[in-house]
């Protein structure tokens, strides 16, 4: 309140008439936030507004041109126009949110709207009491500080973190419904950038044994998420990562850091690492044998199932889309744990003819691709489908394929192609397949 | 002269390297000391501390034992609250039930009427007492000490139809239990390319 003062004869419609001297002036008196004439305090209010997270008053919204905006602040915030949330699908401590795909664009999430996924909350770490240790099959069992992590050799890299079993809702015949976003089928799908130490770093410094086959990732969690990953996968591409989009790890993605196993299912990504055992063979956890393994038809159960398939998602048109006549531009992401996207097709007639669409390059390894396809719309039904190939040659299935070679009963690693259904008159609906 | 011309190209490949695919190995060869000494040692005390996870060969099970008896009064206190006082009801994971049998028709059943259950799907009775001992109970993670922890697992082997009423389970005896999903588990044989499994 302080901040805010009048001063009589100055017109409240033209900011022209306030002497530069007058304005410069109280600006200093107030501190930051000068403000002479009604005009100025509408200003006032609109940094108030904003600062606040509040929207600005109308008058400043008639014409930005007309007031000076609000001053440097510490800490930015999100236009009060914009409210993109993640959807709490469970609120509990073995829970999940999903990343609003619908109101994301380009391939990287922000932090704050990264989907989670985790069994035992997410836990508070001093980042002065954190410690990685690693033993077992090495040379020398070490254990490092988050101080000592980042005095190594940092290196980022930009790829997809996907829940296993994201897609199972889209997938299951029990789930599936015509009312359903983006986020509801997919949206346990996030892309960031991550910074961290390499793992061969740490396997360096440790010294670990030729003849160590696996390790054990064990998380400070309460749920002691704890995966066995082969150690070929940590010489490839694995990360001890602390950074997230430029900054600290977010606490729901594993604050102080995380396991990153680019291409690999989420759950074998061990957020709020603690504790890396090299040995010969897998420990046969709770989580890579009741659960996280694939039932296939013919009686048995797909175990160590890391890599993601290729999958892609048309994200607009979608429910709860209205698609008007005329041109619109079909877009979504297409990501494979095997490398990069060579190709992604769009299909408007429920998979009867194909044309490719345009990627957005750079195209990353392991990393979620923009994919855009300009179609023009005539009013009538229409079904929409996407389908990604990688650099392998892999090409995303339809349901009928994938049921064909695991069951309908299968459950993780649910890559199917989606579709969208149309109706006359433009509104959306995901495509329920029997 | 040759070499002034080189550098920003070599530069410029590092940089667009390190953007596409990781450049590490080549910053490896040139630049990495053999080890940059950071860290320090861990005890074998701390390591003991640290490692309390169980291998399904029995390693790191302590030196302890629990009967069913003393298993079902435990459950009834502190886990069937989640789990349903038969081990079927929930609300939490039905811990509980040998059905669909030697079927194992997880894989087939689109409607997803069975439950994974201990009896039908867990591969190995000393994940059992692995997790038990580190995240349960739900609401104490960590709290229960080996006999009780013994006692828990040899009440869902037994209720499971695994283990008789009168077992006892140790460190001897867990690890020789056999889980009627032993067998059903197969490595991943996906590998990209054009299959689709």
């Amino acid at each position: 309140m302080t901040a805010r003062s009048t001063r009589s004869g100055i017109s409240a419609d033209k900011n022209t008439d306030v002497p530069a001297a007058s304005l410069s002036r109280r600006t200093l008196l107030a501190g930051a936030v000068g403000v002479i004439g009604a005009t100025l305090l509408d200003n006032a209010s609109a940094l108030h507004a904003q600062a606040k997270g509040l929207m600005p008053s109308p008058r400043a919204l008639d014409d930005p041109g007309k007031v000076q905006g609000h001053i440097p602040t510490e800490l930015g915030e999100r236009s009060p126009f914009e409210h993109p949330r993640r959807r709490v699908n469970r609120a509990a401590p073995s829970g999940e949110s999903e990343s609003p795909l619908q109101d994301l664009y380009g391939t990287i999430t922000p932090a704050d709207l990264h989907f989670e996924r985790h069994h035992g909350g997410v836990p508070v770490i001093d980042p002065a009491q954190y410690t990685l240790l690693i033993h077992g099959m090495v040379d020398r069992p070490l254990k490092f500080t988050l101080a000592d992590l980042k005095r190594f050799p940092a290196v980022s890299r930009v790829c997809f973190i996907e829940c296993s079993g994201n897609g199972y809702r889209g997938f299951q015949t029990t789930t599936m419904k015509r009312e359903a976003t983006p986020s509801w089928i997919d949206g346990l799908l996030s892309t960031s950038e991550w910074t961290g130490v390499p793992l061969t770093t740490l396997f360096r410094e440790v010294g670990v044994k030729p003849d160590a086959k696996w390790l054990l990732a064990e998380g400070s969690d309460a749920a002691h998420m704890t995966r066995s990953i082969p150690v070929e996968k940590a010489l490839d591409d694995a990360m001890i990562a602390y950074a997230q989009n430029g900054e600290a790890i977010r606490p729901e993605q594993g604050y102080p850091a995380r396991l990153l196993l680019p291409g690999w299912e989420g759950n074998s990504q061990v957020k709020w690492i603690k504790r890396i055992e090299l040995a010969k063979d897998p420990f046969m956890t709770r989580e890579e044998t009741s659960k996280y393994t694939d039932p296939l038809a013919n009686g048995t159960a797909r175990m160590f199932s890391f890599v993601m398939d290729a999958k892609s998602l048309i994200i607009f048109p979608a429910y709860p889309n209205t698609v008007s006549r005329g041109w619109c531009i079909i877009t979504g992401l297409a990501w494979s744990g095997r490398g990069k996207i060579t190709r992604v097709e769009i299909s408007t007639d429920g998979g009867h003819s194909w044309q490719t669409a345009e990627l957005q390059a750079p195209v990353l390894s392991k990393c979620t691709t923009r994919f855009r396809y300009p179609w023009k719309y005539n009013g009538g039904e229409a079904l929409l489908m996407s389908r990604a190939v990688d650099e392998t040659g892999y090409v995303q299935p339809t349901r009928a394929e994938l049921v064909a070679a695991r069951g309908a009963g299968t459950f993780y690693h649910m890559n199917s192609i989606r579709g969208w259904k149309v109706e006359r008159g433009g509104k959306v609906f995901f495509h329920v397949e029997a | 002269m040759r070499r002034a011309v080189l550098a920003p190209v070599v530069l410029l490949a590092l940089v667009v390297g390190a953007a596409i695919v990781d450049v590490w190995p080549r910053l490896r060869r040139s630049q990495m000391p053999e080890r940059f000494g950071f860290g320090t040692p861990a005890t074998s005390e701390e390591i003991r501390q640290w490692a309390n996870e169980i291998t399904p060969d029995g390693r790191g099970l302590p030196h302890d034992s629990g009967t069913v008896a003393q298993g079902e009064s435990i459950y009834r206190l502190r886990c069937s609250g989640c789990h349903g006082v038969t081990g079927t009801e929930g609300p939490f994971d039905r811990l509980v039930g040998r059905e669909p049998g030697d079927s194992f028709n997880f894989g087939r059943d689109p409607n997803f009427l069975a439950k994974r259950t201990i009896g039908n799907y867990w591969p190995y009775a000393t994940t059992l007492y692995d997790y038990i001992n580190r995240a349960m109970p739900f609401d104490a993670p960590g709290s229960l000490s080996s006999p009780e922890v013994y006692s828990v697992v040899a009440y869902l082997l037994n209720r499971n139809q695994i283990i008789p009423a009168n077992a006892v389970m140790s460190d001897r005896t867990l690890p020789l239990v056999r889980m009627p999903a032993r067998d059903r588990f197969v490595v991943d044989d996906r590998s990209g390319g054009r299959s689709v499994r």
